[in-house]
């Protein structure tokens, strides 16, 4: 295997002043945090939408409901690439009837992630409106679906990858674009 | 990193890894999820055809397959031998071939012949998952077992599980002793001597005569339903007998050194094999059997519809027995 070039696009502190300004705008976007619930979506989306309620609860003084969503059984290519090992948790704690809901990711790409992620909360309840916060915005959608609250937007083209680490899975914080390493 | 992936089919737990029957008790778990969601659905297998070819009489594994095949968005049919060209005389093959002209993508089995799976495993297309054949294995009853287990006691491994009752024409006890043994429980059998197949240690088992050893040395026992017919065929002497002598009962169980987890497959014959005060009793995890039986069809389901591309391709290109 070749050795594949890695640039540094956000270190820890990158990462956190990220986070730090998509809580801010997730509030603002939200009028606040009436009815507000942050959807994680597994795995590492979860990890962030974690932090950012963190983050919303030391200023706002408001707990925000947090669920997580796996988005496995409602992906269009179950065909082409085969199941996942394993399938991660879906606990959504609070009924979304009328929510503010916004849904977190790490990286946004082609969108079909979300795509499934919006046809699974269909299934779960109606939400007044759902928003999408992402730490990175990659370009390369395959729909037309764009995130309201994006944490850094990285240039990257097709063959490149771009990887999240958090420090609850990877032990650091980062964000790191891999040219030529296939999403 | 190899993805495991289970094959096309699932004839039996006897031919699988220990990794393999992992996978399918580890993602039998989100799956339990599903059941409890507003919408009991996800789109996973939507646009599939299963057809359940079900040759001999169930409720709960037909039931359990279909609830299955519905949450996971798939399309099915349930063909019984009762009413169908089976009783017309026609074949296996051809009635499996004839589902399949329809363009079909798998089809769940059961069928009075052992081996009746596999057998039609090599001459279909589509994935084929064993729901019991005749006295070999049932697969899905003993992974539900043993997601059971798991759930209550927290691991298998190093678990002692005695299994109670007909073990020489129990397909399940096959299928358990398979799968148990393979993720490192220790296994016995308990029963009377014409019910207890006399080569059955060569499968790493211990054998119990008196059900009272069984109790005193196990965490779970699993208790096989004792079908009336063998009363008949002189099998056991009565009924009534074989309650005195190996009914689970409530008395017995107080002797056990220690909480007994009870499983049961069903059917019961209360007051046969088991107590009724124990069938309903605190240490019976019957109805959650029943619960997790659906996570894990919906399990092995969703595993063979995935499966890699390259596995399905050469399923397909090597035409499998066609001409057979």
């Amino acid at each position: 295997m070749t050795h594949l070039e890695s640039t540094l696009i956000l270190d820890d502190a990158g990462v956190r002043r990220a986070l730090e300004q998509m809580a801010g705008e997730i509030v603002a976007l939200a009028g606040g945090t009436e009815g507000l619930v942050l959807i994680g979506i597994q795995r590492r989306g979860a990890d962030l939408a974690h932090r950012l309620t963190r983050t919303i609860a030391e200023r706002e003084g408001a707990e925000i409901p947090l669920g997580v969503m796996d988005i496995t059984l409602y992906r269009d290519d179950l065909q082409t690439i085969g199941p996942r090992p394993v399938v991660g948790e879906t606990r959504l704690p609070v009924d979304l009837d009328g929510k503010w809901v916004v849904i977190v990711d790490d990286v946004l790409y082609t969108g079909r992630t979300v795509r499934a992620a919006l046809d699974q909360l269909a299934d779960f309840g109606r939400p007044a409106r759902i928003g999408l916060a992402v730490l990175v915005d990659r370009g390369g959608r395959e729909l037309p679906i764009q995130a309201d609250i994006v944490g850094s937007v990285v240039a990257a083209a097709p063959g490149d990858r771009v990887d999240v680490c958090v420090s609850e899975l990877d032990g650091r914080d980062a964000v790191e674009l891999v040219r030529g390493g296939k999403q | 990193m190899t993805v495991l992936s289970l094959g096309k089919d699932l004839l039996g737990l006897e031919p699988l890894s220990p990794d393999q029957i992992r996978l399918i008790l580890d993602t039998a778990e989100p799956f339990k999820e599903v059941s409890e969601r507003p919408i009991k659905k996800v789109p996973a297998l939507r646009g599939k055809t299963i057809v359940n070819l079900f040759f001999e009489a169930s409720t709960r594994t037909r039931i359990s397959f279909e609830f299955a095949e519905k949450r996971l968005s798939a399309d099915t049919v349930n063909v019984a031998a009762q009413g169908s060209s089976v009783q017309k005389g026609e074949n296996l093959v051809d009635t499996a071939r004839n589902l399949e002209a329809m363009r079909i993508d798998m089809v769940v089995v059961r069928h009075p012949s052992s081996g009746a799976a596999k057998f039609l495993a090599e001459r279909i297309r589509s994935n084929v998952v064993n729901g019991g054949d005749g006295m070999h294995e049932h697969p899905t009853q003993a992974l539900l077992d043993m997601l059971t287990i798991r759930d209550r006691m927290g691991r298998l491994e190093g678990l002692k599980v005695c299994i109670c009752g007909d073990v020489s024409h129990s397909r399940v006890a096959r299928s358990n002793i398979w799968g148990l043994t393979k993720l490192g429980a220790e296994v016995a059998v308990c029963g009377p001597q014409t019910l207890i197949p006399g080569a059955v240690g060569d499968l790493g088992v211990t054998v119990f005569r008196r059900i009272e050893e069984a109790i005193e040395w196990a965490d779970v026992l699993n208790v096989l339903r004792l079908q009336l017919e063998r009363m008949k065929a002189g099998y056991i002497p009565s009924l009534r007998e074989y309650y005195r002598v190996f009914g689970v009962t409530l008395e017995r169980l107080e002797h056990a050194p220690r909480d007994i987890l009870i499983l049961h497959p069903g059917p019961m014959n209360r007051g046969v094999e088991i107590d009724s005060r124990v069938a309903d009793g605190p240490h019976s995890v019957i109805l959650d059997q029943v619960t997790n039986g659906v996570a894990v069809r919906m399990a092995v389901l969703y595993l063979l519809a995935g499966g890699r591309p390259e596995l399905a391709d050469a399923a397909k290109g090597t035409d499998r027995g066609g001409g057979a």
